[in-house]
């Protein structure tokens, strides 16, 4: 079932082969192949779970927390096992950053919430710092208004800045791939606009992979769709092409919203 | 009726009715505490009574009440002078009373022994002292004062006494221990500590003789006193503690005897089989021994938490040390009294005396009971509960946290330290105040491990090193205990054992509200919030 993304021109980020995932006897993600192309938006979409933030959280191998959590199959980043014993997960973490669908400020200051990863990696210059809560905020489209009050704690801020301030978090220590679980599905249409604008701004610097509950998102952000189902991948391919034209029957039904 | 019991009213009436009387039960518990407390210190009137069959009487009226036999009112009378008269308290009966007065000239004397004594002064006599002033009273204060200076004088004394004779025992100690390693090999070490041993010795004696021509003399200064039935009594200047007239005093005045009487309560040491006097050793000792407990308890508690929530993996033995520890809290007291005696005392504290100190057996330094085996013990005790409490914020900070934390390429250790254990404070801290309540409280298990009735040093002083964790402690817990129920004056020791409950009340209070101010700092900086 493996599905070539004919439209990205350049070799796959992530590649996904024969990935199979257990919750102790339940069976999350079956045989799943699938490949992301550099500086793409790719949106898992699907009903409740059909294991696409499974999948997700497979990439960074947060999975790792959940002890019933088995794994088997390749998932290949930048050509290296991601699951592979000897991968270190500190620094792959570092190189694929996360957005959580609730938002998760830590309880300090926002300064102290953008500098959280460079400071744990062990860097204390202030100049570099500065320059980093400077250019991912700005990045975050939240320099503007956060900017006078860095030292403010960040639970203060509503839940769309929030929000950003985790997305600007996650940017700050450069990673390669931001994956987004769902991160609009606690905000307002405003700040969900605002986040929407910000993954099209992103996707010149970062891979974005996008767990989206809601189809019409998926259609606005993403260059590539993935349809799941039960735990399946159904169908992948350019966004167009899925909302349009469709392949599978079900993907068709689940995008005219007879299911799901 | 039914819709009655359907509107939920009945409930919060329940709820509120629950609350009114645990409220009333504490209120009531403080309440009697406090004004038999407080009041103990009060300049009560000298009342004279003079009695149907002639005698007469003289003291102050501590109550009321009617006789549980005849019916008949009667009044209890602190008549003190129990040298003389035997007993501190009489009762009267009120039909036997022909007249009462306040003679304005009726004196109160505190002593350092026999209680108080009540009567009227009749005569000073100071051979060779400069006592000029006109009326006896007066004289009697200025003499008290030359004496209270000189009492001064010879304790400065007695302080460089004292660090001399603990620098000879140090010299004696060292001896002793190179005379088991070998007396040839040591010889020239031996004569040089012998010779410094002399020296200071010599001094001890010096200052000795010193402190002996100081106070020489004022043992001389007598005041005549005469009772109310007529008898005569010389009292040596040196044994009064403090003197007072309630009958002429003013408000004022007896506002501030009231302070010097906490002040004493408060900072001096007690007198009488702890009856009397302040209870400054003990307060002491109990907040040395929280603080302590505190110190080991609190890191013990937290990593071990840290330990069952964080990293052991939830399986079978992960749940029975759980429940372990839950239900560690609920041995008897007495208990890890008798585990501190067997495991810190005897085993720990032993084997720490043949090892370290093996030149002062057969006496035991660490291998009897001290503050420190207490608060080790009391930390056993109060560990369950900092455990408990720190695993439940831990369990209460979000997961996202966590997953974010993690996510940004943090370790475990990290996301730890830098998120968890700040959020978790707040929680500890609960823990921490509730552990410190119960330790304060407890006296089963420190009885046999280290309080004792009278601690002849604090457990801190000013000779090397300063600290002296082997020491036998006083307690404010065990001073209820023994001044109640176990002095030979019980009349005259119930107010003490009201002021020492408050006290103790007081030192969990302050105690509790530092904690809980901190924890309130502490929680407004880290509160989450779910958006």
């Amino acid at each position: 079932m493996s599905q070539n993304l004919e439209q990205s021109g350049n070799p796959p980020i992530l590649s996904v082969t024969d990935l199979n995932l257990y919750y102790g006897t339940a069976h999350a993600l079956k045989n799943v192949n699938l490949d992301m192309a550099r500086h793409q938006v790719t949106a898992f979409i699907g009903p409740s779970g059909c294991g696409k933030s499974t999948l997700l959280r497979c990439f960074n191998r947060m999975n790792d927390l959940v002890e019933s959590a088995r794994i088997d199959g390749s998932i290949l980043f930048n050509g290296a096992e991601v699951n592979d014993s000897s991968t270190d997960v500190i620094s792959l973490r570092r190189r694929i950053g996360m957005v959580f669908q609730q938002s998760n400020p830590f309880p300090k200051s926002i300064y102290e919430n953008i500098v959280y990863g460079l400071r744990i990696a062990g860097v204390d210059d202030k100049a570099t710092l500065d320059e980093a809560v400077e250019r991912s905020l700005k990045s975050a489209a939240i320099w503007n208004e956060v900017k006078d009050r860095l030292n403010d704690s960040a639970l203060g801020l509503s839940g769309g800045q929030a929000q950003r301030i985790c997305i600007a978090r996650a940017i700050a220590v450069n990673p390669e791939i931001i994956l987004m679980d769902e991160p609009c599905s606690a905000l307002d249409p405003i700040s969900t606009l605002k986040i929407e604008e910000l993954i099209e701004e992103l996707k010149s610097k970062y891979t974005i992979v996008i767990v989206t509950h809601n189809m019409q998102q998926a259609a606005r952000v993403s260059d590539v769709t993935a349809f799941f189902y039960l735990g399946e991948l159904i169908e992948a391919g350019g966004t167009r092409k899925i909302f349009t034209n469709p392949e599978k029957k079900q993907t068709e039904d689940y995008i005219t919203g007879r299911f799901g | 009726m039914k819709k009655f019991w359907n509107t939920g009213e009945p409930y919060v009436l329940a709820t509120g009715a629950a609350l009114a009387i645990i409220l009333v039960m504490s209120l009531t518990l403080v309440g009697t505490v406090m004004t038999n407390g407080l009041g103990y210190f009060w300049p009560r009137a000298l009342v004279k009574l003079e009695l149907k069959d002639g005698s007469f009487a003289l003291g102050q009226i501590t109550g009321h009440e009617s006789n549980p036999i005849s019916g008949v009112r009667r009044i209890q009378l602190k008549v003190g002078n129990r040298d003389v008269l035997g007993q501190d308290f009489r009762w009267i009966d009120e039909k036997d009373i022909v007249s009462s007065s306040e003679p304005a000239d009726a004196v109160l004397l505190e002593r350092r022994e026999h209680g108080n004594y009540f009567g009227f002064l009749t005569g000073v006599t100071g051979e060779g002292q400069n006592l000029t002033a006109a009326s006896p009273y007066e004289k009697l204060q200025q003499g008290l004062k030359l004496v209270a200076d000189k009492l001064d004088d010879g304790s400065k004394i007695k302080g460089q006494m004292s660090q001399l004779n603990n620098s000879a025992e140090r010299y004696r100690l060292k001896l002793l221990k190179l005379e088991y390693s070998g007396a040839e090999k040591n010889s020239a070490a031996i004569s040089e500590l012998t010779a410094a041993r002399e020296k200071t010795l010599t001094e001890f004696t010096r200052l000795n003789e010193q402190a002996t021509a100081t106070q020489a003399g004022i043992g001389q200064i007598t005041a005549q006193f005469s009772d109310v039935t007529g008898g005569a009594k010389d009292i040596s200047l040196v044994d009064i503690v403090a003197l007072q007239r309630p009958n002429s005093m003013s408000f004022f005045a007896k506002c501030g005897a009231y302070l010097e009487r906490v002040r004493e309560l408060l900072l001096d040491d007690p007198r009488e089989s702890n009856t009397e006097g302040g209870l400054f050793p003990a307060i002491f000792g109990t907040v040395m021994m929280v603080l302590l407990m505190s110190i080991f308890s609190l890191p013990f508690g937290v990593i071990a938490a840290i330990y069952l929530r964080e990293y052991a993996r939830d399986n079978l033995l992960t749940r029975m040390v759980r429940i372990a520890v839950n239900n560690l809290a609920g041995v008897p007291s007495i208990v890890y009294g008798v585990f501190g005696l067997g495991f810190f005392v005897y085993g720990i504290g032993g084997s720490i005396d043949s090892l370290f100190f093996p030149e002062r057996l057969p006496t035991p330094t660490f291998g009897t009971g001290g503050i420190l085996w207490s608060s080790l013990t009391l930390a056993l005790l109060t560990v369950p509960v900092v455990i408990v409490a720190t695993e439940e914020s831990l369990a209460s900070i979000p997961k996202g946290i966590r997953e974010g934390s993690l996510a940004l390429g943090a370790t475990k250790f990290q996301t730890l330290t830098r998120n968890l254990l700040p959020m978790a404070t707040p929680g500890i801290m609960t823990g921490l105040i509730l552990s410190m309540a119960r330790a304060a409280g407890e006296v089963a298990p420190l009885m046999i491990i280290g309080v004792v009735k009278l601690a002849p040093t604090l457990p801190f002083d000013m000779n090397f090193p300063f600290f002296h964790m082997d020491r036998k402690f006083m307690h404010l817990g065990f001073h209820i205990y023994d001044v109640g129920f176990q002095s030979p004056n019980v009349e005259a020791a119930k107010p003490m054992v009201y002021v020492t409950t408050m006290l103790l009340l007081a030192i969990v209070i302050v105690a509790s509200s530092s904690a809980i101010y901190l924890r309130n700092r502490m929680r407004s900086k880290y509160t989450t919030s779910t958006f």
